[in-house]
């Protein structure tokens, strides 16, 4: 397990790393949680000519509520920042549920969403959840900054619309329209293991309806899948059992999963439209017994 | 006073293990961590296809490469004769492919070079132009009319088929089934896995011109065999190789073979005069070295209403991949397949066995397991439980009913083997009250009422451990006994050598532990060492759970020649005749006066300063042992399930194992090898396999898609013992290390059958992956085969 030949730079801020970027003329590649790019590397499926380790960079490791309810979470907040935030889960419920799930614990240790998002697999957690929050990432490049929406942000499998010398430096979600519910469920083999599936559902409760829905669905497409149609079945019911029903059956024919060696397509659609259905009666359940 | 056996670690003391000790604080001496003066790297170019005829390679950039000392193709080792060698089944594997590659990962050149990176560099600037041919992925495509021949390099073979073979009673077999009640048939596949050593396989070739020898640091379970397989392909003098083992991060059956990256290493370093070190990557070691499984059963039960078993027969359809290398005795073909229903009393029995070359790795080893005996073992369970349906039985009570009684030994089974001791009635029943059997069948009921899926599964076995002996257990003609060979120093301290080589067993505490009981010598006072062909003695290695039945025997007997000529001693310092000295752990003592005494470390200092006239000085001996027998564990698993209907996700509840591997000599790393073993039943059960596409693609090459369990995953063990002594192993032992690799995961399995047995599934092969769970629920029928793999 010997990469190819690389150099390594370590800058201290992000415009010393957008003009190292730059100049490497697209040959290089960010060094956040390395979780995805270290392996990769190693079986020399990557190659890049220059790795920069943004770790040294100050002041990007933060996840925290603007005053208006905007969350922001830094390019360097590890999945287990998330994780072991006692905060999270009142604010942010479909990402406190994520946090324990993606990877493994030492993974978590290093591993970033904001790298895991940009990363674009299409089997990745937070890809999902943060389209189910209709999130955006700010990337920073030479001509200054700019947001983009997660769910415009991926244009494949592995691709994202992100310049070669932009770095993504943060996740935004939307300050909430009402009170925010929602999960996060995944089928996965072993700990660790690549998503067989998964589901994020992110809702906006207000006065006992749906405001806004947003349904994510990982490792059931070439890239993550943005459930629109299922979200907006959800969008002014009460989440009733036959709303959440009919966003489930919506859910499972907007997968486009392939079989493999994880499970059939018919069995991934199924348990799309299984976990939806469970997301909603967690939701419920947790609405009846704050009421 | 004698001693207290416990305090010195002797028998039954659950010491610490002595070699954690360098382990936990990463001072072992694996391969990776050795370094030599002027020492080079090498690197191996695989076959990215898995069926190939090779047109052309050009090596040409991979030389022009800074760095880059050496490139060797399958060309250069033909010119030396050394382009194929022998397997341990008299078949024959390419060391660098010549003609065609065969499997996907075959090894097809080699780049020596200053560093491991430049070597891989080297490696990727080499060109190979490949005719791709149709690949051969599964035995009904192997024997196909018109498949193309695999094997086209041997002179006659003209079929994949390697070979036919049957053992058993075929008309007596045939008469059982004739007078059957009902005959209960099943089909399944135990899936390829690999055996995953954390550590790769890897070598340190040096061969010093000077003197002529060779000597190679390698990863392996079996130092003398290799020694041996070295002299005789490379054709060097044996005594002028010494193969090292150092530490091995784990073996599993993995290390038994012999690889093409240690001949290519070897040679390399004799072409260059310097040390070269080859380590395997991850991916390497997953995609070409030694597999275990991938079997197919057809299995028939003929049975009589009242719940006897008249016959059995089994045919297996082995997939071998392109070459034959599987690590098992010469003459049993698909190993000991026919050990299956051992721990029942079967009148007949007849078994068949094809074998066939298929574009896969080759391999074939004994993963955690005596030569095939965990196929035999789970297709056994398998069939009991489908038997014990098709009957409308209670799937304790039909086992009960057949498990040979406690009077019946020994007993011959309907194969051949000799079982010779064991309780099994026993071990069932405290499974059965440990698991709450009677409370869980209701539970099941109700919660089956309320739509909720529980199962338990059984599965009792007993296997046969610890090959030899020499009359029926050779490989490549060498019998298969042990050795060790006890020094006892002037001091009392001792120095303990056997034929075995641990990875990861415990040797190096359980040894010392056997001579504790056998000399009273303090176990902390044995050092214990193997694995190094210029001192240990020669021996067969470990694998197969024979350390403690083989070498751990020759230990116990080499300790008694040692008691036999301090008793002497004894009786010289006594000043008594030898009749007249009693033995008590520790101390020798005068019969009637048992103050007047001398202990064992007296005698060893007397052995070299005041020994009787005419005694040879010393305290050294060495035994060679010679099991007369194989020994017989047996085991009975249980596991409780809940399967959710919706998705086929299935969960353990609780696993309750009960073992009697006879005396225990540390109870501690007895429970850790139940404890493992469980571990890997669990996982062959639940995610660990490997899989090819129709193209012959290799699914399961990184721990990306081949899973090994976490601790996240793996459910929590409740174990049981019961200990009846094995008759004819001088302490009374059996071996452990395998029973719950081979017995577990019919468990697992047979409680998942169990858990949807209302909708008349009666097999879905392993893994059991959700998908297929749900497929069987809801379709109603049976999932065979391995997991499908659709290219798209």
């Amino acid at each position: 397990m010997y990469p190819s030949r690389f150099s390594y730079e370590a800058p201290s801020t992000v415009a010393e790393a957008v003009a190292m970027l730059a100049a490497a003329d697209g040959e290089a590649k960010i060094l956040a949680g390395g979780q995805s790019l270290i392996p990769m590397m190693k079986l020399r499926f990557a190659a890049p000519a220059m790795i920069v380790d943004i770790n040294g960079i100050g002041g990007l490791d933060y996840h925290r509520a603007d005053p208006d309810g905007t969350y922001r979470i830094g390019a360097l907040c590890r999945h287990a920042d998330l994780e072991k935030s006692a905060a999270l889960a009142d604010v942010q419920p479909t990402i406190a549920a994520a946090a324990p799930v993606v990877a493994d614990p030492l993974v978590r240790t290093r591993g970033t969403l904001v790298g895991s998002v940009c990363h674009a697999d299409p089997q990745g957690d937070w890809a999902s959840v943060m389209v189910s929050l209709e999130g955006a990432i700010v990337a920073q490049g030479p001509d200054g900054r700019r947001s983009i929406q997660v769910a415009d942000l991926i244009d494949g499998p592995f691709q994202t619309v992100l310049a070669p010398d932009e770095i993504a430096t943060e996740a935004v979600v939307p300050a909430p329209r009402g009170t925010r519910a929602g999960g996060y469920l995944k089928l996965e083999r072993r700990v660790g293991d690549f998503a067989t599936v998964g589901v994020a559902v992110s809702v906006e409760m207000s006065g006992g309806s749906v405001a806004r829905a947003g349904i994510g669905l990982t490792g059931v497409g070439p890239a993550t899948i943005n459930a629109s149609d299922a979200a907006a079945a959800l969008v002014g019911t009460a989440l009733d059992a036959d709303a959440v029903d009919a966003a489930a059956q919506l859910a499972a024919e907007a997968a486009q999963p392939r079989s493999d060696h994880r499970g059939s397509a018919d069995y991934k659609r199924h348990v799309v439209a299984t976990f939806v259905r469970r997301i909603g009666a967690q939701i419920q359940r947790s609405e009846q017994e704050a009421a | 006073m004698a001693l207290d056996e416990i305090k010195i670690g002797g028998l039954g003391a659950s010491r610490r293990r002595v070699e954690d000790n360098r382990f936990i604080r990463g001072k072992g001496n694996y391969i990776d961590d050795i370094a030599l003066p002027g020492m080079l790297h090498m690197e191996i170019l695989r076959s990215p296809l898995a069926h190939a005829r090779i047109r052309s390679i050009d090596v040409s950039a991979a030389w022009a490469i800074p760095g880059v000392r050496m490139v060797l193709t399958g060309d250069m080792l033909a010119a030396r004769n050394l382009a194929w060698m022998p397997t341990l089944s008299y078949d024959t594997q390419a060391v660098l492919a010549t003609d065609k590659v065969r499997f996907q990962g075959q090894e097809v050149a080699c780049v020596v070079a200053d560093d491991p990176y430049i070597a891989k560099d080297g490696c990727e600037a080499i060109v190979v132009d490949y005719e791709p041919l149709p690949p051969i992925v599964n035995p009904t495509q192997a024997t196909a009319p018109g498949a193309p021949l695999i094997r086209d390099d041997k002179t006659g073979q003209d079929s994949n088929v390697v070979f036919d073979w049957e053992v058993g009673d075929r008309e007596g077999t045939d008469r059982a089934f004739a007078q059957a009640d009902v005959v209960s048939a099943i089909e399944m596949h135990y899936p390829r896995s690999h055996p995953s050593p954390i550590e790769t396989c890897g070598s340190i070739a040096d061969f010093n011109r000077a003197t002529s020898k060779l000597t190679v640091y390698m990863t392996t379970q079996a130092p003398h065999i290799i020694r041996a397989a070295v002299a005789l392909v490379a054709e060097l003098p044996e005594h002028m190789i010494r193969i090292v083992s150092p530490d091995l991060g784990g073996g599993f059956g993995n290390k038994v073979p012999v690889y093409p990256g240690y001949v290519v290493s070897i040679l390399a370093s004799i072409l260059l005069e310097c040390p070269v070190k080859w380590i395997e990557d991850k991916s390497g070691n997953l995609i070409s070295t030694g597999f275990g499984r991938d079997i197919y059963l057809k299995g028939e039960m003929a049975l009589r209403n009242d719940g006897r078993i008249l016959g059995v027969r089994m045919h297996t359809d082995s997939d071998h991949g392109a070459f034959f290398s599987d690590a098992q005795p010469s003459k049993f073909k698909i190993g000991l397949m026919h050990s299956a229903f051992s721990c029942y009393d079967i009148p007949a029995a007849h078994l068949t066995a094809q074998g066939v070359y298929t574009n896969k790795a080759p391999g074939g080893v004994a993963y955690r397991c005596s030569f095939r005996v965990t196929e035999a073992m789970y297709f056994q369970e398998r069939m009991v439980q489908a038997a014990a349906a098709d009957l409308g039985m209670d799937q304790a009570e039909f086992r009960r009913i057949n498990l040979v009684r406690d009077d019946d030994f020994p007993h011959r089974t309907p194969w051949g083997f000799l079982t010779d001791s064991g309780q099994y009635g026993k071990c069932l029943d405290l499974g059965l009250e440990a698991i709450g059997y009677e409370d869980f069948l209701r539970q099941k009921e109700e919660a089956r009422q309320r739509g909720r899926l529980l199962g338990i599964g059984i599965s009792t076995m007993t296997e046969p451990l610890g090959a030899g002996n020499s009359r029926e257990y050779d490989i490549l003609g060498i019998k298969m006994f042990d050795s060790a060979e006890l020094k006892v120093h002037m001091t009392g301290k001792a120095l303990l050598r056997t034929g075995a080589k641990t990875q990861g067993q415990g040797h190096e505490t359980t040894w010392a532990q056997i001579v504790a009981h056998e000399l009273g010598i303090p176990a902390e006072d044995v050092l214990v060492e193997e694995g190094d062909t210029d001192t240990a003695p020669f021996g067969m290695g470990t694998y197969a759970s024979r350390s403690t039945p083989v070498a751990g025997a020759a230990v116990a007997m080499v300790s008694r020649k040692i008691r036999a000529k301090a008793r002497q001693i004894a009786a010289h310092l006594l000043e008594v005749s030898e009749e007249d000295v009693e033995w008590e752990l520790g101390r020798f003592s005068v019969r009637g006066a048992p103050d007047r005494g001398v202990t064992i470390q007296e005698c060893a200092i007397a052995a070299y300063s005041n020994m009787p006239d005419g005694m040879e000085p010393g305290l050294e001996n060495n035994a060679y042992y010679d099991p007369p027998n194989l020994t017989w564990p047996f085991a009975c698993y249980i596991a409780t399930v809940e399967v959710d209907p919706e998705t086929g996700v299935w969960d353990v509840l609780r696993v309750v194992a009960v073992d009697d591997c006879g005396v225990r000599i540390n109870p501690m790393i007895v429970e850790g090898q139940i404890m493992g073993g469980l571990t890997e039943a669990y996982a062959m059960a639940n995610m660990q396999f490997i899989t090819f596409d129709e193209d012959g693609n290799c699914i399961g090459s990184n721990y990306m898609d081949y899973l090994l369990p976490t601790a996240w995953e793996t459910p929590g063990f409740e174990l049981h013992e019961v200990v009846t002594p094995c008759p004819h192993h001088p302490i009374g032992a059996k071996g452990i290390g395998e029973c719950a690799t081979v017995g577990g995961p019919a468990a697992f399995v047979n409680a998942v059958i169990d858990a949807i047995g209302d909708s008349g599934v009666r097999n879905i092969d392993m893994p059991l992956l959700p998908d297929r769970v749900y497929e069987a629920i809801t379709g109603g029928h049976d999932i065979s085969g391995a997991p499908p793999v659709k290219t798209e």
